[in-house]
């Protein structure tokens, strides 16, 4: 049976608590607000609630009937999670973890974010719940995301820039952390996808698996029977998960989609599960880029949102045991997955997703008609169309940035 | 006791034991010398900064163990603690590591994001080695002060506040009664650390513990004394103000 992270958070090696002192108190308090809170009927009921009647659950399954038709091999279906309000599946955890905060007595919210999705999702369940929001943004990604920016601060939420390292969502993590052992007793710190230490990974499971139950129920109801393969793509993973964890125990075939970024054998990618060494990054125990001295090395991708140099532990033991296999895409199949996306199902998905699809086309035309291919479309992609314009104009990768 | 603080390579490693021999003048009891990372979770900027510029060294963890030997060819003789974070650890191998501290004459050895669940594989590296993991327990820690004030071995290192390294202003009130619960379970000295930067701060703090960690001002003083530290011409000048400032922030101690 499958039943991962034990006690002490660990799934198999990876996962842990690896942080300063300070923390691990109110890490124990989360621990323990959470057991109760997914143990009581209330909580769920209330956390199914904001769902359907907030965020617009459950999101569709839709058949990609074109694109079936041109792959000619087997059916292709999407779950639609760019149909959730604030138009990514970050959502789903952003109200579960509010409505433990707010159970919790905590009305501060801290929240990291590289792109904005996080950010935004956080933003908005905090004015939804009564909440004051923080949100640490690196100061590059401020530049390169400003309408997201514009959305956090209409929300009322605060936005700090942070000017360490290379100014992304790795140094916006560490400025996360670092302010909250500082603040850790009226605040509670809202990770945004299936990292950091325990109890992170397992919560944001929780919150996530919402996808993977409806998408197998809904698949079921349309197929009579379970996909044959299921993509999804992994940056920190939380979408990934979500999608994965019900099928864990089916023998579907899984298969996790890193970025590639401008390949695997460059320096600029963000394949970590491919290329990565075990090593321990915000908290946990996991597959990292770092050099041999243990310097952690800054991850390239397209897409913010992919762009992270560790990945969720849960990932790294799933890899580790060889029951979901990693492969990863590079920027150019990405976008190229993103426009044919676009314009043969009339859906403009966001580029994290893409590098999903990518993978997904792939795999469905070497597969039978009578097999299924199910991907999680994450998010749409309202906040990539700036960077498509820009490199369909053949401007500079550097413009050429996710959400 | 006088704990000071240093980043190991910064502005440069040979000023690194220049500025080690002037705190020992100063009457440093045990040096602590942190090893540049990437991503210090539990540092203020100051010592990031410090970081940042001795990593630009290529200061690395072997190299700041080994600087730990030619410090002691040099004439360091205070005991010597070394702090990193776990990564560049698991990264060498805690036991190559352990072993690598003590070939150079390392007596201590500290982790910060290392709590005490996740030490045990490496504390046996540790008492086999017979170099100490220094514990740390902070504010928050309550019901866990026993526990880890129970196995602390070398010294036990107390959290002044909530937050990472940095100087600060005022230290929280409940600072004595904090301390006074970790001297009733440990057996080894206790001394506290982060945000002292002022001689008022060691005067208040030093009927209540055995000791001052004093880092981040430090640090900031190495910042500022850097351009002069790198030049020949006014290395020896910069050395006696670093010197002569850390007289002046432990004067309550009568070093």
């Amino acid at each position: 049976m499958y039943n991962v992270p034990n006690e002490n958070g660990r799934f198999g090696e990876f996962g842990g608590k690896f942080v300063p002192e300070t923390l691990m108190l109110p890490l124990e308090e989360i621990e323990r607000a959470l057991e109760q809170a997914l143990a009581d009927a209330s909580f769920r009921k209330e956390y199914m609630h904001s769902l359907r009647e907030y965020s617009g659950r459950p999101t569709a399954l839709t058949f990609a009937e074109n694109m079936t038709k041109q792959l000619n091999g087997a059916r292709l279906y999407f779950k639609r999670e760019d149909l959730n309000h604030t138009g990514a599946h970050k959502i789903n955890n952003a109200i579960g973890q509010a409505l433990l905060a707010k159970r919790m007595g905590k009305k501060k919210l801290i929240a990291e974010t590289g792109a904005g999705q996080h950010g935004v999702a956080a933003a908005t369940v905090a004015a939804r719940f009564g909440m004051e929001c923080i949100v640490f943004m690196g100061e590059e990604d401020i530049k390169r995301q400003a309408l997201n920016v514009f959305r956090m601060k209409l929300l009322g939420a605060q936005v700090v820039p942070v000017f360490s390292g290379n100014r992304t969502l790795k140094d916006a993590t560490n400025e996360a952390i670092r302010y909250w052992v500082q603040h850790c007793d009226d605040h509670f710190y809202m990770i945004g996808s299936v990292v950091g230490p325990h109890p992170y990974p397992k919560m944001v499971r929780e919150f996530q698996r919402i996808i993977g139950d409806e998408a197998k129920e809904q698949l079921l109801e349309r197929e009579g029977k379970l996909p044959d393969v299921v993509v999804a793509c992994v940056g920190g993973g939380s979408n990934a998960i979500g999608m994965f964890y019900p099928f864990l125990e089916d023998g579907v075939e899984l298969v996790g989609v890193e970025a590639a970024g401008k390949g695997v054998d460059t320096p600029h990618h963000a394949a970590t599960i491919t290329k990565g060494t075990k090593g321990v990054i915000h908290g946990s125990m996991t597959y990292l880029l770092q050099d041999e001295y243990g310097q952690i090395i800054e991850p390239y991708s397209i897409s913010a949102g992919l762009d992270y140099p560790g990945v969720g532990p849960e990932h790294a033991y799933l890899a580790s045991i060889g029951r979901v296999r990693y492969e990863s895409v590079t920027d150019e199949e990405a976008l190229k997955a993103f426009q044919w996306t676009a314009k043969t199902e009339g859906i403009i998905p966001a580029i994290e997703s893409a590098h999903a699809l990518s993978k997904a086309f792939e795999i469905a035309k070497q597969r039978s008609k009578d097999e299924t291919v199910l991907v999680c479309l994450s998010g749409r992609g309202d906040k990539d169309v700036q960077a498509m314009m820009n490199y369909l104009k053949g401007e500079s990768d550097r413009a050429l940035v996710g959400h | 006791m006088f704990i000071p603080f240093l980043v190991a390579g910064d502005p440069h490693p040979d000023v690194t034991i220049e500025l080690a021999l002037a705190l020992q003048e100063a009457g440093a009891d045990i040096l602590e010398l942190g090893v540049p990372y990437s991503d210090p979770l539990a540092d203020g900027p100051v010592i990031q900064r410090a970081s940042s510029r001795a990593l630009k060294q290529r200061m690395t963890l072997p190299k700041a163990v080994e600087l730990v030997g030619f410090m002691r060819k040099k004439g360091v003789k205070i005991p010597i603690i070394i702090f990193t974070y776990y990564n560049p650890v698991l990264q060498l191998g805690e036991e190559s590591f352990f072993a690598l501290a003590k070939e150079n004459g390392v007596d201590g050895v500290l982790i910060p994001d290392l709590p005490f669940e996740e030490s045990e594989p490496i504390r046996r590296v540790s008492e086999e080695t017979r170099v100490p993991l220094i514990s740390l327990v902070a504010p928050t820690s309550k019901q866990r002060i026993e526990k880890i004030a129970s196995n602390a071995q070398g010294f036990l290192y107390c959290v002044s506040s909530l937050g990472v390294t940095g100087v600060r202003d005022t230290l929280p009130e409940a600072i004595n009664e904090f301390l006074a619960e970790v001297k009733q379970y440990s057996r080894v000295p206790v001394v506290v650390g982060f945000g002292i930067s002022k001689s008022e701060q060691v005067r208040m703090l030093k009927e209540h513990c055995d000791g001052v960690v004093i880092g981040s001002a430090l640090v900031q003083k190495v910042e500022e004394l850097s351009e002069r530290l790198s030049q020949e011409d006014t290395k020896q000048e910069a050395l006696n103000e670093f010197r002569r400032y850390a007289q002046m922030l432990v004067s309550p101690l009568g070093k």
